[in-house]
């Protein structure tokens, strides 16, 4: 029987090499029954909305543990809407300090997850946001 | 449900139109190349095929033009950096690009991760490339059931060489064989014996063969053992059928990039020989076929479920489970209405 899947690209903008987060939180959204690109490290903002695009995503969830976001993902978040897809969700894992929390969310970042986060939450804040079955509609 | 379906049905012949106008719409925009129309009729198809079956009528038209080259193997054994380096080798030939890599999907949770785009970084900024992953989703012999729809999409808007790599495939994910014109099967040295290699299947679909990771130890004697197998199946082919193909065996360290050139003077040969001999009008026949039968099967096992009575269908399988009936004339008594 088809179903509509929800989609998440994980991506790991910036130059730290550290993925282990970004695997285990691919890894907790396939088991939720997500399908997950994950595209690997060192993604700059031009690759990651050029493989949200292309894989038509729900979801892009962004690890961070570098200190860039503050000039990435705004870059980001602009890209995307450059493209059409203001739609997707756009969430953020990694070190981020609470004091930036605010700016990030003002920007459009929906879902912030700092160190400790269990998977299941953020399983769950997916699902509630993305919602497939009423026909895509986190879309325009 | 039953009193609320004269209202129901008109609901759904209002909506039915507003999606036949929403899938036509992204055709229009997918035959100019806009990305996201063909990214987003992609997911309609994958979704439900139903949905998008006018879509696919309307852009059938356009299709039949690009080459599709199938890339199939074992897992590990260097697919994604083999297209990867075949994509970078055709845009410097100037042909645009399409690619679908197809990743299992997980058969407890119906998740899948979709790893192969890591691979192909090299290829990101490149207008004339499209990537697409697809998970299999329950779908066995090495290919999901929208890839066929997905390599349309791609051919109608205007991508002249489509590679489709296959999920990890051994001995029995051979679909990619009805599905490509030419199919690159690709080894690494130190997978087995050579009796894997003679058992059957994956190295009876390869047009050609590529041995991956050639500065490995044990490369050589895996090209020896191909070549082996291939003498033989020469010889067979020669005597049946009348064949005058023989695949080619192609040493490469995708990684770096070496010995991909004479992969890709591999493929256009193959592509030659297709045009030439006959062979592509034969395998365009064949596949169409196949399309054809397979799409009769699912569409007659729809409706069949779709007017089952559930009620029979649950007393004929306590039936069963009595052992007063066997499946097969319960079938026969269900298939008889």
């Amino acid at each position: 029987m088809p179903g509509k899947k929800i989609r998440v690209l994980i991506a790991k903008p910036g130059l730290d090499g550290h993925d282990r987060g970004a695997k285990v939180v691919a890894r907790a959204l396939r088991d939720a029954g997500m399908e997950v690109i994950y595209t690997g490290l060192r993604q700059t903002p031009e690759m990651i909305v050029e493989a949200a695009l292309q894989e038509d995503v729900d979801v892009v969830g962004l690890s961070i543990l570098s200190g860039a976001h503050t000039t990435l993902f705004p870059r980001i978040v602009n890209l995307l809407k450059e493209n059409g897809l203001d739609g997707v969700l756009v969430l953020a894992g990694g070190i981020i300090p609470d004091e930036d929390v605010p700016a990030l969310k003002e920007l459009g970042v929906r879902g912030i997850f700092g160190p400790g986060t269990s998977t299941e939450e953020i399983v769950r804040f997916i699902r509630e946001e993305v919602n497939p079955s009423a026909g895509s509609g986190h879309r325009p | 449900m039953c009193d609320s379906f004269g209202r129901k049905s008109t609901l759904r012949q209002a909506q039915d139109t507003a999606r036949d106008d929403m899938a036509m719409e992204l055709v229009e925009r997918l035959l100019t190349g806009d990305r996201r129309a063909i990214a987003r009729l992609i997911t309609t198809i994958e979704n439900d095929r139903a949905e998008a079956q006018e879509a696919l009528a309307a852009l059938y038209p356009h299709t039949g033009r690009a080459h599709i080259v199938g890339v199939t193997g074992a897992p590990g054994t260097g697919k994604s950096t083999l297209v990867n380096e075949l994509a970078k080798a055709y845009r410097k030939r100037g042909r645009t690009v399409g690619i679908i890599a197809v990743d299992p999907t997980s058969p407890f949770s119906g998740g899948a991760l979709l790893g192969d785009r890591i691979r192909m970084r090299d290829l990101s900024g490149d207008q004339g490339i499209f990537i697409r992953s697809m998970a299999t989703r329950g779908s066995l012999g090495g290919l999901a059931r929208a890839t066929a729809d997905v390599i349309k999409i791609l051919d109608a808007a205007g991508y002249q060489t489509i590679f489709v790599e296959t999920v990890g495939a051994g001995q029995a994910e051979v679909d990619i064989a009805k599905t490509a014109h030419t199919t690159i099967v690709v080894e690494a040295p130190g997978l087995g014996d050579d009796i894997q290699a003679i058992k059957a299947g994956i190295t009876e679909i390869a047009d050609i063969f590529v041995v991956n990771k050639a500065d490995r130890e044990g490369a050589d004697s895996t090209a020896l053992a191909l070549e082996m197998i291939l003498d033989l199946d020469h010889l067979s082919h020669l005597s049946s059928r009348g064949h005058r193909w023989r695949p080619p065996i192609c040493k490469t360290i995708a990684l770096h990039g070496e010995g991909v050139g004479a992969v890709v003077e591999a493929v256009e040969e193959h592509a030659a020989y297709l045009r030439e001999s006959g062979n592509l009008q034969r395998r365009e026949r064949e596949r169409i076929e196949g399309e054809l039968r397979s799409i009769i099967t699912q569409e007659m096992a729809r409706s069949f479920f779709e007017r089952l009575d559930e009620a029979q269908f649950d007393s004929l399988i306590d039936s069963i489970i009595r052992r007063e009936l066997d499946p097969y004339s319960a079938a026969a008594l269900l298939l008889e209405k």
